[in-house]
């Protein structure tokens, strides 16, 4: 193999595997640092910089971070990356003097946002502060999209949402709230500069079978009727419920309904329980919300009795799976379930909508009615008009907006500056050595053992009689410092330099995962199996050096490093070091090619 | 400041026969310098018990005093250990087996502890053949008191101070042939693809086993000029053979065609696997052994792998006529006989 380029910053990048994960690309494990030291503040602002709404990630986010996480691969779970920023939101210090503070000298561009969800929001805050007129379009009275309509309060409280959002608002964005926008078309022909599109995926998906009409009363879209709860248009619903579908929506469904007088809420799924789309941990509060899962159901009717639902018919069916792993359901060949049910909620999905964007203005849309967006700078065929969230490829999640929101608001403002979109700023990137001296280092290089801390929740009494009583209490700061303390600080990075290796092997024997390995050199299968263990996780990169005085090479597998800094503390000549790397996305207006 | 090494192991490790991985074969996070020979030599032992499938509590490390005498707290954790007296580890390892004949007794011995103070010691454990494995961490200076030089220390090699050392050294591998030592051989810390295999093997010799294991002291010895150096032993370096151990149990497919291929089985059926790298050497025969050390002397090269090996030998037990029992299964039965037989033995001294 090729001796890695440590230069290219994605090399390292990739080694930090929450990071690199998340669609963001936060510094989680710089901010755990910050949370171990008590500076909360400093922690919340490396948040805000980077995925805009901490308090409300904090909370909800879907944590693509904790799958990718190493602790997850030498032990059982992963560090609680999530509910740890919740915890720099929780204990912050004041935080807005650390933001841009308005008024901003004007640069004379106007750009308008439709839809007042994260992706909008998070456009808003990369340009307000370089001088452009904000102008946000939403057809609620208040901002946070999806962040308001579609997460319970007892998840996500409201005066941490309006918090955040109104950061954002304060930066003098000029709010059309109250204001559906009908039509494209005639939004374009305001002197707007540019147009960004953030306008979800609003439509739920209906199931028409048997009964549907008829049942109609009490049958209801589940991302509706969430949004009619959270504004107040609906306070209760049926004793008995039946929720349809398997995703994180249904799990709202399900919970909401416990609070509105829902005695008996069932989810019924047609995949097997395991298949799920829900987050496991929201599968878990819902179950202990004793709220059932009945899964491998497929609905067939609503049965209705002069008038009235009275519940809903499933055939029974079994997943089969063929040589390529491909799901079939297929019947049980069991008799069909009846369920009773007062109000059924349909949260089988959510689908993009643009019937107020004329399809005469440039922007091209594909056979499935989606608009043509470009993956790396978010434009579509229309110049000027830009997609973001799930209005760009459909429903993700808050972090996605978020990431889809500074790449849009680095391509709006190179647009309007007449350079080329492709132009893209590159990442701010530091690589700083951690040795202070013998056994000494600047990161808490101590690895822990300590298993997964639970976040604490209110009791279930309390939570279930109150809509907006949030449900987890959130870590103490001491639970807080140990459960930060499990972080193996993967930005840490162990960086090798083969002209001052003397081939000791000190390395090789003291590390304790069996990461390094000096051999031959070979190409890359050949590697993998020649190391002391082979390396078998291909997602993982191989680290190789320059040829040694052997001609043999140093072989490190990431996979499972623990950077407990065994390997420079052994390391006689210093040919391993450990050291810091921080790397952070480049927000617009800010990148050293641009300016 | 922390320096503890973490718990957490490779999730993919293999476990050998009796079920336990390499880990289990570990000892105490060392205190050597950083870059340690010693510690290299450590983790091949580690390495070798594993492949060796050794249950921990049927072996027995035993060192002296110095920095190699301090490794077996770093390895073999669960198994039984001894530090005895500067250069006495050949006495108490002499008694621990005339005690016990069931364990693997595992010497670890320095320059200093083996060269020089326990050079009495050293030679007689030879002389008598006793059954153990005896290794000789060899750095060529008295890391422990900065640096001096050692008995082994090569006539001209020059010390960190700058001093060229004005004397011979001895040279503890003919030492050994000399003495009739059954199984001798050479290693480099650095080369475990050597190591391990001869560490075996010497494990399951049934007497006296010796590996001279050239050690950098990274700290005071690792200077140009010094011919203990990593970078001096890697140039100088010349393997007899590339070796392979196979133990019993496993099939072999070995390929005889190869001329320059020996198979030297052992008294259990295990075999030594080497592929010859010269012609003029047979590491059954004393003599040859002897020429090829001095020939590479001569080219100052440092020559590594199994020199000698004796397949036909007794050991201490056998030329004492011993009881085959380990001394702490032996029953009062065993012990005291009863009148007849002293009556026996009494009639047998008239």
């Amino acid at each position: 193999m090729e001796p890695t380029d440590i230069n290219n910053p994605e090399y390292f990048h990739k080694v930090v595997d929450c990071q690199n994960a998340c669609p963001a690309h936060t510094p989680v494990p710089e901010y755990i640092r910050l949370i171990a030291q008590e500076k909360y503040t400093e922690a919340y602002m490396i948040n805000w910089d980077s995925n805009v709404f901490p308090g409300v990630l904090g909370r909800t986010c879907d944590r693509p971070c904790e799958p990718a996480c190493r602790r997850g691969r030498v032990e059982e779970e992963p560090v609680a990356i999530c509910r740890l920023k919740r915890v720099a939101a929780d204990n912050k210090g004041d935080v807005k003097k650390h933001m841009p503070q308005a008024p901003f000298k004007s640069n004379n561009k106007k750009v308008a946002l439709i839809g007042a969800g994260p992706a909008s929001l998070t456009v808003a805050r990369d340009l307000a502060p370089l001088g452009y007129e904000i102008h946000l379009y939403d057809e609620q009275r208040l901002g946070g999209g999806f962040m308001r309509s579609q997460i319970p309060s007892f998840r996500l409280p409201e005066s941490v949402l309006n918090e955040e959002v109104n950061y954002i608002l304060d930066l003098g964005i000029h709010t059309h709230f109250n204001h559906y926008v009908k039509s494209l078309k005639e939004l374009l022909t305001k002197d707007y500069d540019a147009v960004f599109i953030g306008s979800g995926a609003p439509k739920g998906r209906d199931l028409n079978i048997p009964g549907r009409a008829e049942a109609s009363a009490n049958v209801h879209i589940g991302i509706n009727w969430l949004a009619n709860v959270a504004f107040e248009h609906i306070t209760k619903v049926g004793k008995k419920v039946i929720v349809l579908g398997g995703g994180n929506t249904a799990m709202d469904c399900c919970r909401t309904a416990r609070r509105l007088g829902g005695d008996e809420v069932k989810v019924v799924v047609r995949s097997p329980f395991a298949e799920m789309k829900a987050s496991p941990w929201e599968k878990e509060d819902a179950a202990h919300e004793d709220i059932p899962i009945i899964d491998n159901h497929v609905p067939k009717t609503f049965v209705v009795e002069n008038g009235v639902l009275k519940g809903m018919t499933f055939e029974k069916v079994k997943a089969e799976y063929d040589a390529q792993g491909k799901r079939k359901l297929v019947p049980a060949g069991e008799p069909d379930v009846f369920i009773e049910a007062d109000d059924v909620l349909i949260a089988i999905g959510q689908e993009n909508s643009f019937p107020w964007i004329e399809r005469d203005l440039g922007i091209e849309f594909d056979q499935w009615e989606m608009p043509k967006v470009d993956e790396l700078t978010f434009v579509s065929t229309n110049a000027k008009v830009f997609f973001g969230g799930d209005a760009a490829w459909g429903p993700k999640n808050v972090i996605t907006a978020v990431a889809h929101g500074h790449q849009a608001a680095i391509s709006i403002d190179l647009m309007c500056r007449g350079e080329s979109l492709t132009n893209r700023p590159a990442p701010h990137v530091n690589l700083v050595s951690q040795k202070m001296g013998i056994h000494e280092w600047a990161y808490d290089s101590a690895v822990v053992e300590d298993i997964r801390y639970a976040v604490p929740q209110a009791d279930k009494i309390l939570t279930l009689k109150d809509r907006k009583k949030e449900v987890e209490l959130g870590f103490d700061d001491k639970t807080a410092f140990k459960e930060a303390e499990r972080c193996l600080n993967c930005d840490v990075q162990t960086v090798f330099a083969a002209d001052k290796c003397i081939e000791c092997d000190a390395c090789m024997d003291i590390c304790p995962t069996s990461c390094i390995s000096f051999t031959e050199n070979a190409d890359e299968t050949d590697l993998r199996n020649m190391l002391k263990v082979p390396a078998t996780n291909l997602t993982q990169d191989l680290y190789v050096s320059d040829a040694l005085k052997t001609t043999r090479v140093m072989i490190k597998d990431e996979n499972v490093c623990l950077h407990c800094g065994l390997c420079a503390e052994r390391c006689p000549t210093s040919a391993w070091d450990m050291q810091k790397f921080f790397y952070n996305v480049t927000k617009a207006g800010k990148g050293c090619a641009s300016h | 400041m922390t320096y503890v090494r973490p718990k957490f192991r490779h999730p993919e490790l293999q476990k050998n026969k009796l079920g336990y991985t390499v880990d289990y074969y570990e000892g105490a996070l060392s205190t050597l310098c950083a870059g340690c020979g010693h510690d290299s030599i450590s983790a091949s032992i580690i390495q070798s018990a594993y492949e060796m499938n050794i249950e921990p509590h049927k072996l027995a490390k035993l060192s002296g005093i110095g920095c190699s005498s301090k490794t077996p707290a770093y390895f073999l954790s669960n198994s039984h250990g001894f530090n005895s007296v500067h250069g006495r580890m050949p006495s108490v390892a002499t008694g621990a087996n005339l005690a016990n004949r069931d364990l693997i007794y595992f010497g670890v011995s320095g320059d200093g502890d083996s060269a020089s103070i326990g050079m009495g010691q050293f030679v007689h454990v030879i002389r008598r053949n006793l059954n153990m494995t005896y290794i000789v961490m060899n750095n060529g200076c008295y890391g422990l008191t900065k640096g001096q030089d050692s008995a082994t220390a090569d006539q001209g090699s020059k010390n960190k101070s700058g001093n060229v050392n004005p004397f011979d050294s001895i040279d503890l591998a003919s030492l050994a042939i000399e003495l009739g030592a059954s199984f001798v051989a050479q290693s480099f810390s650095g080369d475990k693809s050597q190591l391990v295999p001869l560490i075996k093997a010497a494990m399951n010799h049934p007497g006296f086993a010796f590996i001279n294991v050239i050690s950098p002291c990274v700290t005071f010895n690792n200077n140009v000029g010094s011919t203990k150096s990593y970078d001096y032993v890697r140039e100088h370096i010349e393997a007899t053979s590339t070796i392979d151990f196979v133990p019993q149990m496993q099939e072999i497919n070995v390929d005889y065609g190869q001329g320059s291929k020996k198979h030297v089985t052992m008294h259990d059926g295990s075999l030594i696997e080497l592929r010859k790298l010269s012609d003029d050497w047979d590491p059954l025969d004393r003599q040859s052994a002897m020429n090829a050390i001095m020939n590479s002397k001569s080219k100052n090269e440092i020559l590594t792998g199994l020199l000698y090996m004796n397949q036909d030998v007794k050991d201490l037990h056998h030329t004492l006529n011993t009881t085959d029992k380990p001394l702490n299964t032996l029953t009062k039965k065993e012990l005291c006989p009863g009148s007849e037989m002293l009556k026996g033995i009494n009639a047998g001294l008239r």
